[in-house]
Order: C-alpha cells, then sequence, then structure tokens
C-alpha cells in the first residue's frame, strides 16, 4: 500500500514538474506567442507548441534513458539513485554559483525552436531535475514485478523513461500553451513582462531538492 | 539582476509608445580640441519642473581627448526574448566610447542624477582583444552588447578591417570580434538588426584616415568614401549580401530598420551624391525571394550660395549641400526623421509607404551661409545633426555637432554646443519649441542623445505591434 502511494505521489511529482516548467517563460511559451503575432496566423501557435515540446522530450529522453540503462544492474540500484541525487544537487549548486546564462543558446537561429528548447532544458538541467523521481519510480516497478530477467526489466524501464518524459512534457505544453494563448487572445502582449519572474534561484533550489530526495529515497529504501 | 524584466523592457514598439514618458536625456559633451575632458550631460525633461531643459548633473571623465561621439545601453527591450536568457537585466548602464582614443567608459544612470563611472576599458585591452579600434555604435542584442569599430588595427587603424565586437552585458568584459565570414565589408560604420527575422544590417564611413583630420576632399571626389551597405545572418555572424548604393553614394551612414519585426524593410541615409551634391535616402526591403533590394526614396536637393559666403571647402562648388548626416525612425514606422546638417534644416517624412516618402513637416535652424535663428531668438551654431525622438514619437530633440574636425571645416566661424527640441503635430508637422534650448558649457561640444528608459535608436523588439 506505500508503494502504491509512494508511486501516486512521483507520478504527480512527473506531471507537477512539467507545469513547472511549463509556466517558467525562460522554457519559452512567449515564443509561441510570437511566432502567432509573428506570422499573422493562430495556427503558428501550436505548431511553435510542437517544436518545443519535441525539443523538451528529446531533452528529458535524453538524461532518463541512460538512467533507465544502467538501473539493470539491480544489485548497483541504491549507488545508482544515490548518484543521480547528487548529479542533480550539484547541477543546482552549479546555477546557484552561476548565474549567468549560457552565450550558446543566443546563436540559436529563432525559427529553430525544437533545437532551442531541447538545448535550454539540456543547459538548465531540467532532464535531471526528472530523474530522481523516474528512479524512484523504476525501483517501486522492479519490487512489483520482482526478479525478472534483466533483458525485460530494461525493457520496461525504457518504456517507463519514454511515459515520464512524455507526461511530463505534455504537462508543461498544456502550463506553458494555456498561459501563451490566455496572452495571445484576451491579455495582450503587456502581460508578457508582467507574469514573468525570475525563477533562477527557486529553479536552482529546485535542483537541489530534488536530488536530496533521491539520494534520500535511495538510501531509505524506497 | 531583478525579480521582474525592468519595467523599460516591452515587447512591442507600441508597448513602448504607450509607456511614460522620458524625465531625463543624456547627452554628449566633447571637447573639440581635447583640452577639456568630455562628459555626459544628464538633462531634465520633466515638464513643469524647476530645472525643465537644464543640465542638472555631468559625469566628466578623468582622461582628455576621448571624444565622445555614439553610445548606448547595456540592456534594452531585446531582453524580452527568451531566447537570450536576459530578462532580468537592469537598463541602467550607458556603455560611452571614445572614437578618438578607444578608451570605452561604463556609466551606472540608475540614478540619473547622481550617474557616475562604473567601469573604464583601456584603448590597449580593447586592441588587443578584438584587433579594432575607435569603438563607435552600441547596440544591446542576443550574445550581449554589440559595438561596432571604426577602425582596424595599427596607430592609424587600417591595418585590417574594423568591425564589431561582443561585450559581455553583465561583467562588460570584452570577448571578441563578432564576424565569422565578412565578405566584402572592409569599413565600418553603424548598424542594426530584425531580432525574429535575425539579419543585421551595417554601413560604412571611411577609414580613420579619412576623417580624423577631417574630410579629405580628394577621397571624397574620387569616391572613396564607403557606398555599401551589409547584410548579415545575425546569429550566424556571416556577411550573406553586399549592395553597393553606387561609388556618388557617398558616405551610407545611418541605418533604421522599421521597428515592427513583422517588417523586412527599413532605411539608410547617405551624406553626398558626388555627381550633383544632393543628399539621399535609401530604402532597402527583402523581395519574395529573400534577396535585398534598395531604392532612392528620398533626395534633397544643395542650395545654390555665393563662393564668398562659404567656406574655403565648398567655394568651388557655389552651393550648399544638404549634408544628411543622420536620420532616426519613430516607433510606429511613420515618420523619418533626416538632418541635413549642411542646409540647417530638420525634415520629417511620412514613410507609412517606405516607397514613396512624402515631406510632412520641416525645421530651419542654423546652415552653412545662413545661420538661421531659433524661433526663440537665440543662435544655433552649425546645422541640426544627432536626432532622437521620443517613444511616444510627439518630441523630437536634437544637437549640432558633426564631428569636431569637420565642423571646423564646415563651419570655421561656429563654435558653441546646443539642444532643441520641437513638438510633433497631431498629423504631422515640426515646430521648435521657444521653451527647451540647451546651452552647453563654454568650450563643448554636443552630439548623441539618449533618452532616459529608451529612444527610437536604441530598443530592439521581439514582438509585433498589435
Amino acid at each position: 500500500m506505500a508503494d502504491v502511494t509512494t508511486m501516486a505521489a512521483l507520478w504527480w511529482a512527473v506531471i507537477f514538474s512539467g507545469l513547472y516548467h511549463g509556466l517558467n517563460p525562460g522554457m519559452g511559451w512567449p515564443l509561441a506567442v510570437s511566432a502567432a503575432l509573428m506570422e499573422r496566423k493562430n495556427s503558428a501557435m501550436p505548431k511553435a507548441l510542437a517544436m518545443l515540446a519535441a525539443g523538451h522530450f528529446l531533452a528529458m529522453v535524453g538524461i532518463l534513458l541512460p538512467f533507465s540503462l544502467m538501473i539493470v544492474l539491480v544489485e548497483w540500484e541504491v549507488q545508482i539513485r544515490m548518484a543521480a541525487g547528487l548529479m542533480v544537487i550539484a547541477m543546482g549548486v552549479y546555477l546557484l554559483i552561476n548565474r549567468r546564462h549560457p552565450r550558446f543558446l543566443a546563436r540559436v537561429h529563432p525559427a529553430r525552436l525544437a533545437l532551442w528548447s531541447f538545448l535550454a532544458a539540456m543547459a538548465h538541467g531540467a532532464g535531471l531535475m526528472l530523474a530522481p523521481i523516474f528512479l524512484g519510480i523504476c525501483a517501486i516497478g522492479e519490487k512489483e514485478v520482482g526478479h525478472q530477467a534483466a533483458q525485460s526489466l530494461m525493457g520496461s524501464n525504457v518504456t517507463t523513461a519514454f511515459v515520464v518524459a512524455a507526461v511530463h512534457t505534455l504537462s508543461m505544453t498544456i502550463a506553458g500553451g494555456l498561459i501563451a494563448l490566455i496572452i495571445y487572445l484576451w491579455l495582450g502582449l503587456r502581460f508578457l513582462s508582467k507574469t514573468w519572474f525570475n525563477l533562477d534561484l527557486v529553479w536552482a533550489l529546485s535542483l537541489i531538492a530534488v536530488g536530496a530526495f533521491g539520494t534520500y529515497s535511495a538510501l531509505a529504501g524506497h | 539582476m531583478n525579480l521582474r524584466p525592468d519595467p523599460t523592457f516591452h515587447a512591442s514598439p507600441k508597448l513602448a509608445m504607450q509607456a511614460p514618458v522620458e524625465n531625463y536625456a543624456f547627452t554628449v559633451m566633447l571637447s573639440p580640441d581635447g583640452s577639456q575632458s568630455d562628459g555626459i550631460a544628464v538633462i531634465d525633461l520633466k515638464a513643469g519642473s524647476d530645472t525643465y531643459g537644464q543640465i542638472v548633473h555631468q559625469v566628466i571623465v578623468p582622461n582628455k581627448g576621448d571624444e565622445f561621439h555614439h553610445f548606448g545601453w547595456n540592456a534594452c527591450s531585446s531582453s524580452l526574448s527568451p531566447l537570450t536568457g536576459h530578462a532580468f537585466l537592469e537598463r541602467r548602464y550607458l556603455i560611452v566610447p571614445g572614437i578618438r582614443s578607444s578608451r570605452i567608459y561604463v556609466i551606472d544612470v540608475k540614478e540619473p542624477l547622481k550617474a557616475k563611472i562604473h567601469k573604464t576599458i583601456e584603448p590597449e585591452e580593447l586592441f588587443a582583444k578584438t584587433g579594432y579600434s575607435r569603438p563607435h555604435t552600441i547596440h544591446c542584442g542576443p550574445e550581449g552588447i554589440y559595438v561596432s569599430c571604426l577602425g582596424g588595427g595599427g596607430e592609424d587603424g587600417t591595418d585590417g578591417p574594423p568591425g564589431i565586437f561582443i561585450m559581455d552585458c553583465e561583467t562588460f568584459e570584452i570577448i571578441g570580434q563578432y564576424e565569422m565570414d565578412r565578405g566584402k565589408q572592409d569599413k565600418h560604420y553603424d548598424f542594426w538588426w530584425n531580432l525574429p527575422q535575425d539579419y543585421m544590417v551595417s554601413s560604412e564611413w571611411g577609414l580613420p584616415p579619412q576623417f580624423e583630420n577631417g574630410v579629405v576632399p580628394e577621397d571624397l571626389l574620387s569616391n572613396k568614401y564607403g557606398h555599401s551597405i551589409h547584410f548579415w545572418d545575425l546569429r550566424a555572424r556571416k556577411n550573406i549580401q553586399t549592395m553597393d548604393f553606387g561609388e556618388n553614394y557617398q558616405m551610407a551612414l545611418e541605418i533604421r530598420p522599421a521597428h515592427d519585426p513583422t517588417k523586412s524593410y527599413g532605411f539608410c541615409g547617405v551624406v553626398v551624391d558626388t555627381t550633383n551634391l544632393q543628399g539621399a535616402i535609401f530604402t532597402w526591403w527583402r523581395d519574395d525571394d529573400g534577396k535585398w533590394q534598395s531604392k532612392k526614396t528620398i533626395t534633397i536637393d544643395p542650395r545654390p550660395e555665393k563662393p564668398e559666403n562659404l567656406p574655403p571647402l565648398l567655394q568651388g562648388f557655389e552651393a550648399v549641400p544638404p549634408l544628411v548626416t543622420d536620420i532616426d525612425l519613430s516607433l510606429d514606422d511613420k515618420y523619418l526623421y533626416v538632418a541635413c546638417w549642411g542646409l540647417g534644416e530638420m525634415h520629417q517624412y511620412d514613410v507609412s509607404d517606405p516607397m514613396n516618402p512624402v515631406l510632412a513637416g520641416k525645421v530651419e535652424l542654423g546652415g552653412i551661409a545662413r545661420g538661421t535663428k531659433h524661433s526663440n531668438g537665440r543662435d544655433f551654431a552649425y546645422g541640426p545633426q544627432m536626432v532622437e525622438i521620443s517613444r511616444d514619437g510627439k518630441r523630437v530633440y536634437w544637437t549640432n555637432s558633426l564631428y569636431s574636425t569637420w565642423d571646423d571645416q564646415f563651419y570655421p566661424d561656429d563654435e558653441g554646443g546646443q539642444m532643441v527640441m520641437a513638438d510633433v503635430g497631431e498629423n504631422g508637422g515640426l515646430t521648435l519649441n521657444k521653451d527647451f534650448y540647451v546651452d552647453f558649457p563654454k568650450g563643448l561640444r554636443s552630439h548623441q542623445i539618449r533618452l532616459e528608459g529608451g529612444d527610437c535608436s536604441t530598443d530592439s523588439f521581439c514582438y509585433p505591434s498589435v
């Protein structure tokens, strides 16, 4: 029963992290507003959101897949989960100290939204933020299915990685898309700068919190 | 770093026009002979203030001989693009280069009345890190602060082509050259861009030996000043097309793209057509095939004048050339202001149809062999030169000096620095405002103006006006 509750909480964490990333203008929703306005047609907005989502999804999968392959080393599970947690903490600490934005992001052509979204998610450790949650889901999954062959365990973890990335990206796109739509249709551009908050500090602290949770739950054996 | 975007950052030009009006102007004060230090004058623009139209603070630099000319902000509305991650910068610092010394001052104007020097970049550092000299135009953009330079390396700035370098927008460290493929570009002056469409346009004045000691008449008459503009892939840092207006169009200077980023056109002012002494404005645009095109859309005729009334430089021509030395476009892309520094006129063109500009207003002030007085009865040295428009488009400010050595050639009997303002009518038209007249301290001339919170030649917008 405890596992079921934890599992539900972890999936909610996947969804909430998606909403959180989506609301952050730094993950790109203003670009969807801009695209619709620049091209003077409504259809440009879903297209831009889709490109941003594609880039974000790839960045999530890119981080989660290696972990899903590693977790087959069942006897090292605790160590892997701890290492993952520490990595996320390290990324958070790095972003906390280095508050500057990577300049290479500014060199991406403004129309290459998928590429930009991928690089932005990578540079800000958006995928890493999901890793401890994902590993937690995998760990519970293992317990439930018992001792399977490594092959099928890996297969189910890979599937989980894709599902986690998809659910996260979907909730991100819904949140970002909603705010973009509201600004585009009703509030107007004036609210673009009004709704923009500096989340740099909160973001870095979120990474540290998620990393700490990952390390703790690995040790506690959840 | 702020928690919210700077309130002076606006998503679109339209929002910038609706924002509160300017309270202060920052204007360059320069010592033409280097006998005094240059500085930035802070001028009160608050209507009804006791010190309206007065210099209320001065930032005087410790060195002499810098020769201030153009300058710009560390951050502008371009920061509202999520692509660059600069949303929380403050519009707080003015980047002020000396075009004679190649020294750059970063001035903190957070509190305009207590503005002070924040950082100084010595010329040696600029030379070593960029290979360029004589820094000039400043724009803040995707990769930080972009600075165009008029000179290359070496003592006289002719060792290698001049170009643009990039500076970090937080630490003000020089990062290095911008160009990865400059193509035919071998001279430099102004540049500007359209950020969402990812293009940049740059222009040409001449190399340092062609301007530092005054205009070189032989070079001008043999068409050796710049007459091309260059189109760049902004983020790839690559020259994609060089457009030659024709060698008689000498000194293609100011580049003014439409502010609305959905538009793919802009203007460039040409100082003088050597075949007939006309001043000219070209409209440039991108055609359906993606090629850049241009067409001369405004010409301004010279005025015949008796040789004895003219400076020695112009006596052989028996005419006063208009000398289009600055242009500026209002934020709604409706009015283009054209400074005719030789004639002593400020023109206002309605460019709602950019291919067919219509003269909508005009002010006569100063001028070679004319010296029209201000409507308040006061003198105006030289002619209308650097022009800046308020964000709402209702007030047009300008100063009078072009460049120390050139002032002396075209106006050998004039001296002084002035800044004036004209009101824009409801349906166009331009009228000098009698109450606004700034006389600069003795021995100092004036050049570029920047308005607190941004103006019509600084901010780049990432979202269209709708």
